[in-house]
């Protein structure tokens, strides 16, 4: 076997907060009032002084993977888990902080479509700066030219300038030119999103034809699991910057599905999971757990209740409290959310009874995300705690009216019901 | 096989690499140049405008008003040589320095050698001032039919005054581009510091008729330090025949040149792999 990607132990940091002053000014007053032990002059007067930049956030934990010529990589995992990060290592955009990644072969990396596209030249002039930005030379991007204009459907238009194009028209170009590089690794990061249904199908099978009969390695990000099950014949699934499988794809898919689903679950302990409040306050309020009434795993169908006990504690006695939760697809998109009436919570253990309704959600997974929060004397609300992914659950319908099999790119995430359809009449 | 890591020494300078883009560089440069005069009436006429501009006022000012001019040669060459030399090098140095915040966005989403960008930006300058010097050439031809100046020899040695003004634009703005990666303040100066030295150099007064500055005079051998002086002078001398050579100091211009693209190239290997998480 050829072996052309290796990543060895690579781990990405990024300082959270400004990096500097953002200028040197800034900077150097925020210097001189420290020595003076007084406030920082650009700091908003009661704010807490700025993340200062030694507060760290690694993006890549030690990751490690091996490539082989002809291998397609997909690589999974919810937002935030450092798929971006990975490809912008390999592709050489910026450096690790740590751990090496060996080449052995030229890179084309498509993080977007078109980049360095200007749009005073024409398509044709485009297709040579892409080809050029990408890492052909001009005799290369001629041998191919004619093979791109016919892949983008554009001959008409090529001699336009590209300021001229539909949005669609410009993905097509640039997707065309990236697919004809002659590169022996291709790396895409979700560009397939955009443009049609019908491009996007053509794209896909270039890509596949790339990896299978040319030989050539491609590694592509994406949240859509059929784009990934038809093109790749490797996954990585990522989370939180490591690597939490690699292997084959439907083995992947399934426990990159299992992240979010935690399949067959009833109980979810809250101890590790993202929370989406400052850490630095002390509202004295945390969720703990959840558990799902009457349940032997986290599997719904459409219109059923999510029916389940909430743990929270509390230091102190809080009236009122409410409860708000935001449903999320499998991908992070929200799709909806719902806050309850107020409470009162106590000190101590509080079990708090929820049924979530499901009423429009058609098959798939999602998560719910669940905040508490308190009325303050404006009547604003304010987050007292919040836990990402907390309740991961998946619709399945078992009859086909009601959104079986649901293509959540064609008709979106939620559904709706019933819809009311009749023939009321008809002529021979 | 590449390898990348997290850190790599002071030389790490991908040369090779560079050339291996130099399809990229021809293509940037003729980007430049279409992009800039797309749906313009003037086209690459509008190259001329400029200089053509400045040089009227700094002869009605400077040459016919303070009389800073050279002695026997018409003010409106005299000027016009200083001009476009000078807004080479500026031009270069200018662009060198914004060329990765001005390009962060490409930057940001594919790799090639990072150097690509501020040598074409630079080369980039080299056809505006073709079109200018072209345009000083019709003018000397004049002046010499007429007998006005003589142009001599040395003429043909402008390739390597011009070369120069672009390696020093170019050093310089690289050193800048280095600095300006994480903060900002140096690109305000820019453009500030480039015309404070234009008049510590020789564009717009002839320094072989000031006496603290001539040949001998107290100031001459600081003066003589700053490196476009000499580049300056061998330009002047070749096209117009006005002024003179050192060659001493010639040569020591040439060596801070170097010492400045090698000081610039250091700086950059150092920042190059990780500015785009700063910039």
């Amino acid at each position: 076997m050829d072996r052309i990607l290796k990543v060895e132990n690579v781990a990405k940091e990024y300082r959270l907060g400004t990096i500097g002053g953002a200028t040197l000014r800034g900077e150097l007053q925020a210097w001189w009032a420290k020595k003076r032990h007084l406030e920082n002059p650009n700091v908003k007067i009661g704010a807490k002084q700025p993340m200062d930049g030694r507060e760290k956030f690694l993006a890549l934990d030690d990751v490690s993977f091996e490539l082989n010529r002809g291998e397609a990589l997909g690589i999974i995992g919810h937002n935030g888990a450092g798929k971006s990060t990975l490809l912008k290592l390999i592709s050489r955009i910026t450096a690790p902080t740590k751990g090496r990644i060996y080449l052995n072969g030229t890179i084309a990396s498509m993080l977007e479509v078109g980049t360095g596209f200007h749009p005073e030249l024409t398509g044709k002039e485009n297709i040579y700066l892409n080809g050029a930005i990408l890492g052909m030379t001009e005799a290369e991007v001629s041998k191919k030219f004619e093979q791109i204009v016919e892949f983008s459907e554009l001959s008409k238009f090529i001699d336009t300038p590209v300021k001229r194009y539909s949005s669609g028209m410009y993905v097509k170009l640039a997707f065309s030119v990236a697919a004809h590089l002659n590169s022996d690794i291709m790396i895409m990061d979700e560009v397939l999103a955009v443009g049609d249904v019908d491009f996007q199908k053509k794209c896909l099978g270039r890509m596949g034809e790339a990896a299978s009969s040319e030989n050539r390695t491609v590694l592509y990000v994406s949240h859509n699991i059929s784009t990934i099950r038809s093109l790749c014949t490797k996954c990585l699934v990522l989370d939180h910057g490591h690597v939490s499988y690699l292997g084959d794809v439907e083995t992947g898919i399934a426990k990159y599905l299992g992240i979010m689903n935690e399949a067959s679950a009833t109980d979810f302990d809250f101890s590790e999971k993202t929370r989406r409040i400052d850490t630095r306050t002390t509202s004295g309020v945390k969720m703990i757990s959840a558990h799902l009434n009457n349940k032997d795993n986290n599997i719904y169908s459409t219109g059923d209740a999510i029916d389940f006990m909430l743990v929270i504690q509390s230091s102190k006695e809080i009236n009122p409290v409410n409860i708000s939760i935001v449903n999320q697809y499998v991908d992070g998109v929200r799709i909806g959310g719902s806050i309850s009436n107020n409470l009162v919570l106590y000190v101590g253990e509080n079990h708090i009874h929820i049924l979530f309704p499901t009423d429009n959600i058609p098959d798939g997974i999602y998560s719910l995300e669940i905040h508490v929060n308190s009325m303050d004397e404006d009547g604003l609300n304010s987050r007292l705690d919040s836990v990402k992914f907390a309740i991961p659950y998946s619709i399945q319908n078992r009859v086909g009216v009601y959104g079986k099999d649901w293509q959540h790119n064609v008709y979106g995430h939620s559904m709706y019901r019933p819809l009311v359809v009749e023939n009321v009449s008809h002529k021979a | 096989m590449s390898i990348v890591e997290p850190y790599t020494g002071w030389f790490n300078i991908d040369i090779k690499g560079v050339w291996k883009y130099k399809d990229l560089i021809k293509l940037f440069v003729r980007r430049t140049f279409v992009a800039q005069y797309k749906q313009t009436i003037l086209g690459p006429a509008w190259a001329i405008v400029q200089p053509f501009l400045t040089t009227v006022v700094y002869s009605l000012f400077f040459g016919n008003i303070a009389g800073l001019g050279a002695a026997g040669v018409p003010n409106f060459v005299f000027y016009l040589s200083g001009t476009i030399i000078w807004t080479l090098f500026a031009n270069c140095l200018n662009s060198s320095a914004n060329a990765f915040i001005s390009n962060a966005r490409i930057l940001g989403k594919v790799y090639f050698p990072r150097l690509v960008m501020p040598i074409s930006s630079s080369i980039s300058q080299l056809i505006s001032f073709g079109i200018q010097f072209l345009f000083l050439c019709g003018f000397l031809v004049y002046y010499s039919v007429t007998g006005v100046i003589n142009v001599n020899q040395y003429f043909f040695m402008f390739p390597l005054a011009v070369l120069q003004a672009l390696i020093l634009g170019f050093g310089f703005g690289t050193i800048l581009s280095s600095l300006t990666t994480k903060y900002r303040d140096l690109a305000m100066l820019v453009s500030f510091g480039l015309e404070l030295w234009k008049f510590a150099s020789p564009v717009a007064y002839d320094m072989f008729g000031r006496l603290s500055l001539a040949p001998g005079g107290k100031y001459y051998s600081f003066y003589m330090l700053n490196p476009v002086t000499p580049l300056i002078n061998l330009f002047r001398y070749g096209t117009l025949g006005c002024g003179a050579v050192d060659w001493n100091y010639y040569f020591i211009s040439w060596g801070e040149t170097l010492v400045i693209l090698f000081i610039g190239i250091v700086l950059f290997s150092r920042v190059e792999k990780t500015f785009m998480d700063t910039i």
